[in-house]
């Protein structure tokens, strides 16, 4: 009995050690993977347990958190949602994060690594530190000011800094309360039927993911390609091109709005906004040539981060020689979001360099400590030096005495580009005003600011006039401002 | 039955009592359960919880009645059984409390209180009035017929979360079949030892395997049938399961025959897929065993075993903390079955480990007593009482993480549920009794005639 009573004992300590080699199974070898499972609801309960960080503008948190009470204890507020939904996006418990929330969520939500005090220190104590802050490139007066000049019309705006590639004001209008999506139930998820069924699209971001034909103001990349080939010497001498202008290999007339477009020279045709010209230079570069000179823009570029994905930017490789007209006044198939119409002016303001925009300047953590900075880095040379000084001197000439004139600003040197886009069916719909400009202080090295503005519910005719009317005060606007914060930068 | 004790010194070793071990275990185990109580309290409102004092005094109370009894009436019982017992309520009630916090609607542990109180107040009732475990042999049959019918009765009452098991009389709720592991132990300790050797030596051969005849194997087949038929009508395939492997065991043991375990496992196995292909309770068990995710993927969210496996993957190796998981997520079962998955998310790998080598400890002790135990009932009733305590702790810890398909049944002394508690404090009370008749020193007028027989296949 005894030998027997050993066995049955043998058998009692196979089952500890099943138990235990499977404790060890569920416990360490699959715990990742039963972590990480979409449908554990730890790994929410955690996220939402303590105060996200903060998203701040100008040295003020722009958002904030609020105690639900519920199992997911923190629900995220937003100081003025409206006007900085664009730049934050939402981080809400039900549909997840977007844009800056989304981009920078590790340091928000107290994940990232670089918050813990030692390497390694939130693996060893399974813990998260209090959210990190994020304080972004955006100046509160212009995007207040670019926000007040949309006024509810559909439309974006766009500034940067032509020389570091900071982002000063990114604007999307009509926009939303991203708080309405901050927690969980019934209200958040009307809201979010509300909001995705509204003809008006007040969650997309029109500044970053949505594309336009830019118009006329695509003119400034064509006259930039012209002149890097070499097809323009003289600014200033006559363009062999008829008026009106018959598109090669077909028998469509190109109309002007302009007049006195005929043979014209690049400097009048910048300045009064001759189709005829610039498509007629278009065609002179040849598509390798345009197509070269346009993604030295960034056109193309599906890789861009702000640290938000862009939308791409689109200029066609493969085109007729009528498309290839077309496309160079900015229609056809070439679209561009207005922060690529942005970096495009601020490529002419910087010489002819584009610095890599960017939305976040520095990642701190919950003391304020930085963890993180984005700095200066270029993006590409999209011209030469010299041919962004010529295109500086034809863009102000537009503003001065040109399309542009209401962009001016007394005792600044403004450069500006009107643009007219019409678009759908048979260019039935209402055309879209657009206006890329930038603003140098008489007495500045190098231009403040860079800006683009689209207006797509322009009341007015498809004259180049809507763009300098709708589009360029909004502009003016947002460049005064900013002319207003670099002069007291300095004092 | 007693024995009168010679002043001479008995013949043989004489083992100390090691009542002063046992004492000072259960300090060790009262600290313990406190100390867990206050972590709760700390990790959960950042203050000791007022009656942290009260909730000591009291499991101490609990523990010093019980160590006076055995001091008194079982003093050369094995010193660990009892701290064992006591950690082991004591951390349940910590978990207990520790999930009433999540459930402000439900709270158990003042109840489950309650029954651990029961529970003592019945262990110290057997270590005080049962002076010899063999007068058990007595009551072999009225043992089987109070166990069955025992089994029978929640037939009568309405089914609680599709298992018929439950006893309602007035707010009390009681389940019966819990009880009836003893009972059967005890009938198949009694019977086994009295008719071993018909079993063992009787019958005839087929290939390799001896078969006893049917006259002696009858009865106990027939009961065995019996209790597990009522099991698959009343839905309760935890006990169902406890009892077949309990049989088992305890036939090997009295007979040392390996057919037993041959037919046992094909009766098993066919029992297995025959109530697993026709019952639908069982069937969706099994399922959800195999892949516990389904549900997940069928957009239907996650089931209660993939909710326990999730508790016990966030408790990694060394935990989260008492009070600082979140196993309530597992829904209603949690303080119940579940209850193993708080302790693995909360307590860790490491605490799990610590729990589970706790309870192989008590088995262990309870293999030991009935080692040295000399006579063939007494064996037999330790082996059974202790494999009683290891199958419900693989059958349910199994069962909440994945191991074999989940079945209900409570964790020893851990799970809320007042039948089990105050049934396992009565395991440990028959225990406590083998093993003090282990232990003491023999006299040497000692009735020991079944040894010869033992000797004969010892190795």
């Amino acid at each position: 009995m005894i030998r027997y009573i050993r066995r049955a004992a043998a058998l009692c300590l196979v089952l500890l050690v099943a138990l235990l080699v499977n404790a060890a199974r569920v416990m360490v070898f699959e715990a990742e993977e039963l972590d990480d499972n979409p449908a554990n609801r730890r790994i929410s309960i955690e996220r939402y347990a303590e105060p996200r960080g903060e998203i701040v503008v100008d040295g003020k948190p722009v958002t904030g958190s609020r105690d639900s009470g519920q199992q997911l204890r923190w629900e995220r507020t937003y100081r003025q949602g409206p006007l900085y939904a664009p730049v934050t996006g939402y981080a809400s418990q039900t549909y997840g994060t977007t844009l800056v929330e989304h981009a920078e969520d590790a340091v928000l939500a107290g994940t990232d690594p670089m918050l813990a005090p030692l390497p390694l220190w939130n693996d060893l104590t399974r813990g998260r530190q209090p959210g990190g802050d994020v304080l972004t490139t955006v100046r509160a007066p212009m995007q207040e000011a670019a926000y007040r000049g949309l006024d509810g019309k559909r439309g974006a705006v766009v500034a940067v800094e032509p020389s570091s590639g900071r982002i000063l004001a990114l604007v999307s209008s009509p926009s939303y309360d991203p708080g309405v999506l901050a927690g969980t139930g019934k209200p958040v998820k009307d809201a979010w039927k509300r909001l995705n069924s509204s003809p008006n699209q007040p969650m997309l971001n029109r500044a970053l993911r949505q594309t336009y034909p830019p118009g006329s103001t695509f003119k400034i990349v064509t006259a930039a390609a012209a002149l890097d080939a070499g097809v323009v010497r003289d600014v200033d001498a006559p363009t062999d091109t008829p008026d009106p202008f018959v598109l090669p290999g077909t028998r469509q007339v190109l109309p002007n709005e302009a007049r006195g477009c005929g043979d014209a020279s690049l400097a009048y045709a910048i300045q009064w906004s001759c189709n005829t010209v610039m498509a007629g230079l278009g065609v002179e570069v040849g598509l390798t040539g345009m197509v070269e000179a346009v993604e030295r823009f960034g056109f193309n570029d599906t890789g861009l981060r702000v640290p938000s994905w862009v939308a791409k930017s689109n200029f066609d490789r493969e085109m007729s020689p009528d498309q290839l007209a077309l496309s160079s006044i900015g229609q056809f198939d070439t679209t561009a979001t207005p922060l690529q119409m942005a970096m495009v002016a601020a490529a002419v303001a910087n010489n002819g360099e584009i610095a890599r925009p960017y939305l976040v300047d520095r990642a701190t953590t919950s003391g304020g400590t930085t963890v993180d900075r984005t700095g200066r880095r270029s993006y590409r040379q999209a011209m030469n030096p010299s041919t962004a000084l010529r295109l500086q001197q034809l863009m102000v000439k537009a503003v001065e005495e040109g399309t542009g004139t209401n962009a001016a600003i007394p005792g600044a040197r403004v450069g500006g580009k009107t643009g007219t886009a019409q678009h759908g069916f048979g260019n039935t719909g209402t055309p879209y005003a657009w206006f890329i400009a930038w603003a140098q202080a008489e007495d500045t090295a190098q231009p403040a600011v860079a800006v683009a503005v689209v207006v797509e519910d322009a009341e007015a005719s498809r004259t180049d006039i809507s763009g300098g009317g709708s589009a360029a005060p909004i502009a003016r606007a947002v460049m005064t401002e900013a002319l207003r914060l670099e002069a007291e930068a300095r004092r | 039955m007693t024995t009168p004790r010679s002043d001479a010194p008995p013949p043989g070793v004489r083992l100390p009592k090691r009542r002063g071990v046992e004492l000072s275990l259960l300090v060790c185990a009262v600290l313990i359960s406190v100390y867990g109580y206050a972590a709760v309290g700390l990790a959960r409102s950042g203050a000791v919880p007022p009656d942290a004092a009260r909730y000591g005094a009291g499991l101490g109370l609990l523990a010093l009645v019980a160590h006076l009894a055995v001091r008194f009436r079982a003093p050369y019982a094995d010193p660990l059984l009892l701290p064992i017992a006591v950690l082991l309520n004591g951390l349940g009630l910590v978990l207990i409390y520790r999930l009433d916090l999540e459930t402000p609607n439900d709270q158990a542990a003042a109840t489950q209180l309650v029954w651990s109180t029961l529970g003592v107040a019945l262990f110290i009732a057997v270590v005080l009035l049962l002076r010899d475990h063999r007068t058990l042999q007595g009551y072999a049959y009225v043992s089987v017929a109070a166990a069955l019918a025992l089994m029978i009765l929640p037939i009568f009452f309405p089914a609680v979360n599709g298992a018929k098991i439950w006893i309602r009389l007035g707010g009390l709720s009681f389940q019966p079949g819990e009880f009836a592991k003893i009972l059967l132990a005890v009938f198949f300790a009694a019977y086994l030892s009295a008719n071993r050797n018909a079993l063992a030596y009787t019958g005839r051969r087929i290939w390799k395997f001896q078969f006893p005849t049917g006259r002696v194997l009858g009865p106990i087949v027939a009961i065995w049938l019996l209790s597990v038929g009522v099991l698959v009508l009343e839905r309760d395939l935890g006990t169902s399961l406890l009892f077949f492997g309990l049989f088992v065991i305890m036939l090997y043991v009295a007979t040392g025959r390996t057919g037993w375990i041959a037919v046992g496992l094909v009766l098993a196995s066919a029992g297995a897929f025959l109530v697993g292909s026709l019952e639908p309770h069982v069937h969706s068990r099994v399922e959800d065993w195999l892949d516990p995710f389904a549900s997940i993927r069928a957009g239907e969210g996650p089931g209660q075993l993939a909710q326990s496996l999730f508790a016990f993957a966030a408790g990694g190796m060394l935990g989260t903390g008492l009070g600082l998981g979140h196993s309530v997520l597992i829904g209603f079962a949690v303080k119940s079955d579940f209850i193993l998955a708080t302790a693995g998310e909360e307590l860790g790998l490491v605490g799990l480990t610590a729990l589970f080598l706790l309870y192989a400890l008590l088995v262990a002790r309870g293999y030991r007593a009935g080692l040295s135990l000399r006579d063939p009932f007494g064996r037999l009733l330790a082996i059974g009482l202790a494999s009683i305590v290891a199958l419900q702790v693989f059958v349910i810890a199994g069962g909440v993480m994945g191991l074999i398909p989940l079945t209900g049944m409570a964790m020893p002394f851990l799970a809320q549920g007042g039948s089990s508690v105050v049934t396992n404090w009565v395991i440990v009370a028959l225990l406590i009794r083998v093993s003090d008749s282990a232990r003491a020193p023999q006299p040497e007028s000692a009735d020991t005639g079944t040894l010869a027989p033992v000797r004969e296949d010892a190795p």
